[in-house]
């Protein structure tokens, strides 16, 4: 793993020597987030975000274990318990509010993650398993999203897990069978709701499983760098303590602030007041609309309203949002630039920022709205444009642009060709 | 001598200037102390969430009519989800409990000293033993009293007397005494 100059652990204290000999964990510690990793030693602060995640996924695990200490399962006091957590138990407010946008911070972060992923070519070649392990995580970060919502069993939980699960019943002929099997009933109710808190638990720490593998798969080729060229020679890196513990350090401190300002300044300012009424399988809510973070996928879901040869509606809807997340585990195929990094890809930058950037966040706009006429055919134009951006617009650019001179190594990049220009280490 | 040289040229690496102290060294301390408090306010509410929240709290108080109890009968009830012993003496217990020579005593306490004035025929304790908290057998119709006519823990063999003050056995200290008050002749509120 990792290049031949890293730095080798050498304990001087004996009892971690002795510890090194039996059970060599700090080594491990070392070599993955200590000073044993060379880094490329011009990442910007976007390289922040992985390590983001996992401090976000932290906060999840840590606020929903206790959470989970008095929460109650069971259809009929699941609400009641909530507010007990909000109004009785000490702090139970702030370690719920914690959770509940400590969620949207980990989309945040992780959106951020995966833009930074597709702007910089972090998928291609030699990271493709990276980035197709990222996308694991991120289709088990939303279904762990989803289940959560549904625990508080507000209006908007029962309903999102009956809309959520009734997309399962547009498949022909399973469909229903599978909804039902989904629920353990035919709508949302006590079975449901108690192995959507089971599975609730469960995936977090599968999620802590696979981020293992993905920095595992990371640190075969090494991290990438904003100039897409490889590390040459140690020159091009520095460890990872302490330059990007103390990079990172920065970074963990703004995303405390932000986070710390939305939980006690507007706790509930992405949440949505419906959830505050108790389910009622008789009544649905006016407008019902996911979290803000399923907002693009929704509306590409919406985006089909007629039937397509056999297939309906509805099941195109469903085959389409799903289709917008698996086509990412293509990207590393259907871009197929020898360039790595937007820097250097004049044609690949103009679309990125004028093409899809917008038409996600026009999806996101339309799918936290109400489905009227107008946002429906601004989804539908939007949808199109998604697709066609990564199955005809990127492969397309691959074959006719000219990128821009790359640097020959990530020092050049850094330093010029100023003859003089030489290393001196940061004192 | 040896050790002594080590360590000078441990701290000669380490800083280059007078003392061995960095001014980088500075940033880190302040940095990591930053960060501990950090840690330790966000930890505070993680750890106060597991004391008893306000709806526990809440049930921390009970009320109880003596009016129905009999000289000779106890009654068990509950206070703060523990058995509590209410026991109306008769005088005969009562006398017994007087005639307790206090130096005797494991916990040295007089009947007067474990009742409210004017109330000593009203013996309100918990119904928990001291030793490790099961329930003292003597409360319920014809369970054993114990040889000293009080309350018998049959988990470790502990003896109380009619004043519930330990006398024989492993527990070292008389059942407890809750806070209550009289309310009026015949009603107590316990908490």
């Amino acid at each position: 793993m990792s290049f031949p100059w890293a730095n080798e652990y050498k304990p001087s204290n004996p009892f971690m020597r002795y510890l090194d000999e039996k059970l060599p964990l700090p080594r491990f510690v070392y070599n993955a987030v200590g000073a044993g990793y060379p880094v490329p030693r011009n990442l910007n602060y976007f390289w922040n975000f992985g390590v983001l995640a996992g401090v976000a996924l932290m906060v999840q695990i840590v606020s929903g274990i206790i959470l989970a200490m008095h929460f109650a399962a069971e259809s009929t006091v699941a609400f009641a318990s909530v507010e007990h957590i909000m109004r009785d138990v000490n702090a139970g407010w702030f370690i719920r509010y914690a959770h509940m946008n400590g969620a949207s911070m980990f989309f945040i972060v992780v959106y951020i993650h995966i833009f930074r992923g597709l702007f910089y070519g972090s998928y291609k070649p030699p990271r493709e398993m990276v980035w197709h392990l990222g996308l694991v995580i991120f289709l088990l970060m939303m279904a762990t999203a989803f289940m959560g919502y549904v625990l508080p069993w507000g209006q908007m939980s029962f309903w999102g897990a009956k809309v959520i699960t009734g997309l399962f019943g547009a498949l022909p002929v399973i469909g229903t069978p599978i909804q039902t099997w989904l629920l353990g009933g035919f709508a949302p109710d006590n079975a449901a709701l108690n192995r959507f808190f089971s599975l609730h638990y469960l995936l977090p720490f599968v999620i802590l499983g696979v981020i293992i593998l993905h920095i595992w798969a990371l640190h075969i080729p090494g991290s990438s760098n904003p100039t897409g060229v490889e590390v040459k020679d140690e020159q091009d890196t520095v460890p990872f303590h302490p330059y990007y513990t103390a990079k990172d350090g920065v970074g963990v401190a703004v995303f405390f602030l932000v986070f710390a300002g939305l939980l006690f300044f507007a706790p509930n300012f992405l949440g949505e007041p419906d959830n505050y009424v108790q389910a009622n399988p008789l009544a649905t809510p006016a407008n019902i609309v996911p979290e803000w973070y399923f907002w693009p996928f929704y509306a590409i879901l919406r985006a089909f309203t007629v039937d397509f040869l056999f297939i309906p509606a509805k099941l195109l809807g469903v085959l389409a949002m799903f289709a917008a997340i698996l086509l990412l585990f293509f990207l590393p195929w259907l871009d197929t630039s020898a360039v790595r990094s937007g820097h250097y890809r004049p044609l690949f930058r103009k679309f990125f920022w004028f093409g899809l950037i917008p038409t996600i966040a026009i999806l996101g706009y339309c799918g936290g709205s109400h489905a009227t006429d107008g946002i429906v055919l601004i989804s539908q134009i939007a949808s199109a444009y998604y697709f066609a951006h990564f199955l005809i617009i990127l492969p397309i650019i691959a074959r006719v642009e000219t990128p821009k001179p790359l640097p020959t190594s990530i020092t050049e990049a850094v330093l010029g060709h100023a003859p003089g220009a030489t290393l001196q280490p940061a004192e | 001598m040896e050790s002594m040289a080590s360590l000078t040229e441990d701290s000669a690496t380490a800083g280059e200037e007078q003392g061995g102290v960095r001014r980088r060294d500075f940033i880190n301390v302040a940095a990591a102390s930053f960060a501990g408090v950090g840690a330790v306010s966000i930890a505070l509410p993680l750890i106060n969430q597991m004391n008893p929240s306000a709806d526990v709290l809440a049930e921390a108080s009970t009320e109880i009519d003596l009016a129905a109890i009999q000289p000779g009968q106890t009654i068990k009830t509950i206070f703060r989800k523990q058995p509590l012993f209410v026991r109306h003496l008769t005088p005969a217990e009562v006398a017994s409990a007087e005639k307790v020579d206090l130096g005797e005593l494991r916990d040295p306490q007089s009947l007067e000293q474990r009742t409210k004035a004017g109330k000593k025929q009203w013996l309100v304790t918990m119904g928990v033993c001291t030793h490790l908290g099961c329930v003292p057998l003597g409360a319920g119709e014809g369970e054993v009293k114990g040889e000293f006519g009080g309350y018998f823990c049959p988990c470790h063999g502990s003896s109380y007397d009619t004043a519930a003050r330990i006398r024989k056995g492993p527990a070292p200290k008389n059942l407890e005494v809750p806070p209550y008050e009289f309310t009026s002749d015949t009603a107590i509120k316990v908490g």
